[in-house]
């Protein structure tokens, strides 16, 4: 080759993305949903195996390495919801916790890696109703919204009353986003009108802080009602969808997140409007950040990579983050007591 | 800008080259000059000519190789032969001691190996890494089972004796442990011949044999193109060839070994459908497409080539193929973000390119990638890189459709009904493997059954496992590779290794009065009975309006046979293709008609045998004995008709995968003319028994114990065109099945050159054979006249995988 195939090739290939760097710029408009039209999922029938071979093989077709890694993790950073949702929750807690989310990457590793003087924090704090007050006033100034979660979490099985009145409050308490939890029930039981019906009175509640709602994929079970239950969502009003609450037995999958995704793009196709993503719970790892943002990027595209459309719920991610980015930048194995703990 | 910074504003993957720096270090110990592997030593690579390995991403030669000629050839097969007295006696034990080294050592270099493989073929790395090298691995690890287990699971059989292998460039070290792994396995010895484009890993697999301490001899490779090719198959020395490469070869080595004796497995070309009915998972077919027809660049034999999509579906299906299509990353095979790598050579390219341009110019709609424009083009100059491409539109009669491309190219069209579909699909000379997308277990079942395909995926594709055999159907080829069936190509009935000749049938009569001198008394009393064929469960004339004399055992006029000729062949096998309706019956449903047959038989055994008696001059106690054998042997194959049925394996988690036995529906098949009777039910029994109907030449000098069954057919419920029977001269008729290509098997017991003859001829359309080559079976012994062997013939295993899960 006369021309250095590495280089060019990338080029090459780059050249498609190009395009979806233009729309990222653009601001995010809000889903208005839509009216409940069973047709758009009825015929849906996802095929596991397919699914979970699309999931294996999407790490090892794709990978990112030294520079580029790096600069995905801390992509990684900007779209965490820095998240603490414990019965221990107080807050003094809560208030490191945003500290944290303020300053989530050590100065001298930021520093070193060319990006002083670039704001970096987290996609936002995500606390119980109580700890929101708090939160805000930790927060004031950062720019970083606060996310509460409502609806009765994580079981959602308050009377409705109820867990409309704790939007209310959470918004009130001047949570910018709500995380709320549907009912499984109607899930289970293929009462989807229900369902509609739910998530929209709560998507009314939620005035202007956008919805994230909260489909508990691991009581769904089966990939086909994650399908239907993200489309109901969707068609409810659902400014992002998010697969877990954390406390179910299984959290975030890349299965999951792969169907969430599609359904996300059929909308789209359908309705023109940009839903976000969510995957929450489980996820751990530096490893698992990039192979999200791989998913994201290959499903989606460009765009879902942005705080805007993308979220990763999760407490822990940050400090494997921050190890693996020391790592880059010393060539030597960080320890958790090098980085600052939220 | 920093460079972190602008990284994050693109998200981009950047470059993830896989280091090559071992490979290239290996390759400059051996000073980039290979000799061939011979007698456990390499030879020295002298000043004969040679090949250049390249690497086809960047057009770099890596190595040059020694290129076989004769004498290395014959060198080869020296050592093979000598190595396999000793291999073949060593215990099952010690053989799988031997490939379970081997593939302990393939895992212990599997790096190594995937970059070796990457760098010569040009397909991506994540392949080689993550499919070819670990399927090779578990390709030896199972065969280390079947040599442990041959003697109990193969009782009877014996090791081939020495084979010749040849692989094809597009998964060289893969194809190499599909040949050799099971021919070690049992007891065979090898003499491959690698591809002339990807040589280095066969050479990579000879270090390891040696580091592994396999016995020199066991395995020899000799490296060169066709010319070499040539030279091991045509070498005497061989009792197998085993192939896989295009149809076109394979049809050239069909002829060329024709009448050797050689064993032969051809693995050949495809255009595999791709079906997907309107209730599929559209996405998880999207992502089979790329699996399909973008996995190694499109140059698999078994590729999904021939998307057939509901026309319900097939607008969304195209948008998001589209879309997909964007994504895909055609790169440096290096790089671990690569999803298409480069094409092999340039003169393949330059192949795939006529066909899409030829198919440009029919008018079928091309759509390739935006970004496989001039850019990608610049970038990727110097090296054989050719984007996805789709077509759609594309007219079942367009060289699209019907010839393979073998490159990174899929042709699309639609259908209206599940019906339509499979026609579409068997409208393919080729009949390798199917890919079948829907969510619905009955439309998919139905399908699988109805497509003929040695392979069929079910909301999958391309997988592969040792213990799932893979071959096709058609001009795939025959013969398979993996699992039990794939062992049944390296063994041979022991018996047959010291089997006599068979003693000469003297030509016909000709087919006009007899000269008898005996005068017309000599006739049987009673009325003068006309033997005719029997076609479609009706007798009929002979098209030629002749009958030849058949004679007693003392020369002296029976009667006459009718003298059939290619007309009657043609009508035969009509009759025989519209007799559909067998194939579907249930074993249990034909196993009654032979039990009946049987029964019927029997009723009548005291004339049967007098007939046998007169006709072959044996004694009337041996003649009542072989009727009598005849009838155990309808009640045997009758036993069998709803016991051959297959085999189950799980071979992924949640995934099943079904070895099933389909007949191969219409038999030819020509008789010896020893033991009229019972030779022709030996033969034809067991054919029916697994659903094939047959037209069948009864011995041709003692024709009436097969005419005497028309009656006991039509009383036994044997429908008509199930068993066509076709009298005349043997080698003649043979000759026009081996030539039918609507026959898709024949059976041939005859003469040394009838065999050579019928092999020869069934290069046409690539049917499967079985001949005697002229030896002689015992037909009287239950261990040569019935079993599996004959059901084995009877069948051709389509394998079913079905992954399920919610």
């Amino acid at each position: 080759m006369n021309v250095d195939p590495q280089k060019t090739m990338t080029d090459a290939v780059g050249a498609g993305a190009a395009r979806d760097l233009v729309q990222v710029a653009q601001p995010h408009s809000r889903n208005q949903g839509v009216a409940f039209d069973a047709a758009w999922f009825d015929a849906t029938d996802i095929n596991l195996s397919a699914v979970e071979r699309r999931t294996a093989t999407l790490t090892t077709r794709r990978t990112v390495k030294k520079e580029w890694q790096v600069a995905w993790l801390i992509k990684a950073i900007e779209v965490i919801d820095l998240t603490t949702l414990a019965g221990d929750d107080t807050p003094g807690r809560v208030a490191r916790l945003c500290a944290k989310a303020r300053n989530p990457l050590r100065a001298d590793l930021a520093d070193a890696l060319g990006l002083a003087g670039r704001r970096l924090t987290t996609g936002a704090v995500c606390v119980y109703p109580t700890m929101v007050a708090g939160a805000v006033r930790a927060l004031d100034g950062s720019g970083i919204p606060v996310a509460s979660v409502a609806t009765g979490f994580p079981a959602g099985l308050t009377p409705m009353a109820e867990r409309l009145a704790e939007i209310r409050y959470a918004v009130g308490q001047g949570a910018a986003e709500i995380d709320i939890v549907i009912t499984r029930a109607h899930v289970l039981t293929g009462n989807w009108a229900a369902l509609h019906d739910e998530i929209a009175l709560m998507r009314e509640a939620c005035g202007d802080a956008h919805m994230k709602a909260i489909l508990a994929t691991g009581d769904l079970k089966t990939l086909t009602n994650v399908y239907r239950a993200s489309m109901v969502a969707m068609q409810a009003g659902a400014d992002f969808i998010k697969t877990s609450t954390g406390m179910e037995g299984v959290n975030a999958t890349l299965p999951v997140s792969l169907v969430m995704a599609r359904a996300i793009r059929d909308y789209l196709e359908r309705t023109g409007h940009k839903v976000g993503f969510k995957p929450a719970g489980g996820i751990r790892t530096a490893k698992d950040a990039l192979a999200w943002l791989i998913l994201m990027r290959e499903e989606l595209g460009r765009e879902w990579m942005e705080p805007e459309l993308f979220r990763f719920g999760a407490s822990g991610l940050l400090a494997d983050i921050e190890r693996q980015i020391e790592h880059f930048v010393t060539g030597r194995y960080s320890a958790n007591d090098r980085h600052g703990v939220a | 800008m920093n460079k972190i910074v602008s990284i994050l504003d693109s998200m981009e993957y950047g470059p993830a080259p896989e280091d090559d720096a071992n490979v290239r270090a290996w390759l400059a110990r051996h000073k980039g000059s290979f000799g061939h592997f011979i007698g456990g030593v390499f030879t020295r690579p002298g000043k004969g000519a040679s090949l250049t390995a390249v690497n086809p991403a960047n057009g770099e030669a890596l190595a040059e190789v020694a290129e076989g000629g004769e004498k290395d050839v014959d060198a080869a097969v020296e050592a093979a032969t000598k190595a396999f007295k000793s291999w073949s006696a060593l215990s099952g034990t010690a053989r799988a001691r031997h490939l379970y080294a081997l593939a302990r050592q393939v895992q212990k270099h599997a790096r190594f190996l995937a970059v070796l493989e990457t760098l010569d073929n040009g397909k991506p790395i994540r392949e080689t890494r993550d499919i070819d090298v670990p399927l090779v691995a578990r390709h030896f690890y199972h065969h280390a089972g079947w040599a442990e287990l041959r003697d109990q699971e193969f009782p009877g059989y014996a090791p081939v004796g020495v084979c010749g292998q040849i692989i094809p460039w597009n998964f060289p070290l893969l194809m190499l442990a599909w040949k050799v792994a099971p021919a070690l396995a049992a007891g065979c010895t090898v003499v491959l011949k690698s591809a002339e484009h990807t040589p280095l890993s066969a050479l990579a697999f000879a270090e390891i044999c040696r580091e592994a301490g396999l016995p020199a001899g066991v395995f020899n490779l000799v490296n060169g193109g066709g010319a070499t090719g040539a030279a091991l198959a045509a070498h005497d020395g061989l009792a197998k060839l085993a192939f896989t490469g295009s149809t076109e070869i394979g049809r050239v080595l069909r002829r060329q070994s024709a009448g050797t004796g050689k064993k032969l497995s051809l693995e050949l070309g495809g255009k595999s459908p791709f079906i997907v009915f309107d209730n599929a998972d559209i996405d998880a077919a999207i992502e089979g497409v790329v699996d399909a027809i973008w996995f190694n660049q499109g140059e698999v034999c078994c590729a999904g080539s021939r998307a057939i999509v509901q026309e319900g579906v097939a607008e969304k299906f195209h948008a998001r193929l589209k879309a997909r299509m964007e994504t895909l990353r055609v790169g440096p095979p290096l790089d671990k973000s690569t999803d298409i790598g480069a094409v092999v050579a340039p003169v393949q390219i330059e192949q795939i390119r006529a066909r899409v341009e030829a198919g440009v110019r029919e008018g079928a709609a091309l759509h390739q990638p935006s970004w496989a424009g001039e850019t990608f083009a610049r970038a990727t100059e110097g090296g054989c890189f050719f984007p996805p491409s789709l077509f759609t539109g594309v007219s079942p009669a367009s060289p699209l459709a019907q010839e393979e491309i073998f490159g990174p190219v899929l042709v699309s069209m639609t259908f209206r009904t599940p019906g339509e579909a499979i026609a579409l699909a068997n409208n393919s000379r080729y009949g390798l493997a199917a890919s079948i997308w829907s969510q619905n277990l009955d439309t998919a079942f139905d399908a699988a059954r109805r497509v003929k395909a040695g392979v069929v995926w079910i909301n999958s594709t391309n997988m592969f496992d040792a213990s799932v055999g893979f071959g096709g159907y058609k001009e795939s080829g025959f013969g398979r590779e993996g699992g039990r069936e794939g062992m049944f190509e390296y063994l041979v009935a022991a018996w047959q290794k010291n089997a006599r000749a068979l003693p000469e049938s003297p030509p016909l009569a000709a087919p006009v009065p007899v000269d008898d001198e005996a005068g017309p008394g000599s006739a049987p009393a009673g009325l003068d009975r006309t033997v005719k064929l029997y076609i479609g469960g009706k007798q009929a004339r002979p098209d030629s309006g002749y009958s030849y004399p058949v004679l007693d055992g003392r020369g002296r006029l029976i009667t006459e046979a009718g003298h059939g000729n290619r007309k009657d062949i043609r009508n035969a096998v009509e009759a025989a293709r519209k007799a559909e309706g067998w194939t579907a019956m249930t074993g249990h449903a034909r196993a009654q008609v032979l039990y009946f047959l049987a029964e019927n038989l029997e009723l009548r055994a005291g004339e049967f045998a007098e007939r046998v008696a007169r006709m072959t001059g044996i004694s009337a106690k041996k003649a009542a004995a072989e009727v009598d054998t005849s009838v155990a042997r309808l009640i045997h194959n009758a036993a069998r008709a709803d016991k051959y049925d297959g085999r189950v394996r799980a071979p992924q988690p949640r995934m099943l995968a079904l070895a099933l036995p389909e007949p191969y529906e219409v038999i030819g098949i020509s008789c010896p003319d020893e033991a009229p009777l019972l030779a022709f039910v030996s033969l034809v029994a067991p054919a029916i028994a697994m659903g094939n109907r047959v037209v069948v030449t009864p011995s041709q000098h003692h024709p009436l114990a097969a005419c005497d069954l028309y009656q006991v057919l039509d009383t036994s419920d044997v429908p008509g065109g199930v068993v066509n029977i076709v009298t005349g001269a043997r080698d003649q008729l043979a000759s026009v099945m081996a030539k039918h290509d609507d026959i898709a098997a024949c059976w041939y017991v005859g003469s040394a050159e009838g065999s050579a003859m019928v092999e020869a001829e069934s290069a046409g359309n690539l049917k499967a054979t079985w001949v005697n080559n002229g030896k002689a079976r015992d037909w009287f012994d239950a261990s040569q006249g019935q079993g599996e062997e004959f059901l084995f013939h009877a069948t051709r295993i389509k394998s079913i995988w079905t992954p399920f899960g919610v």
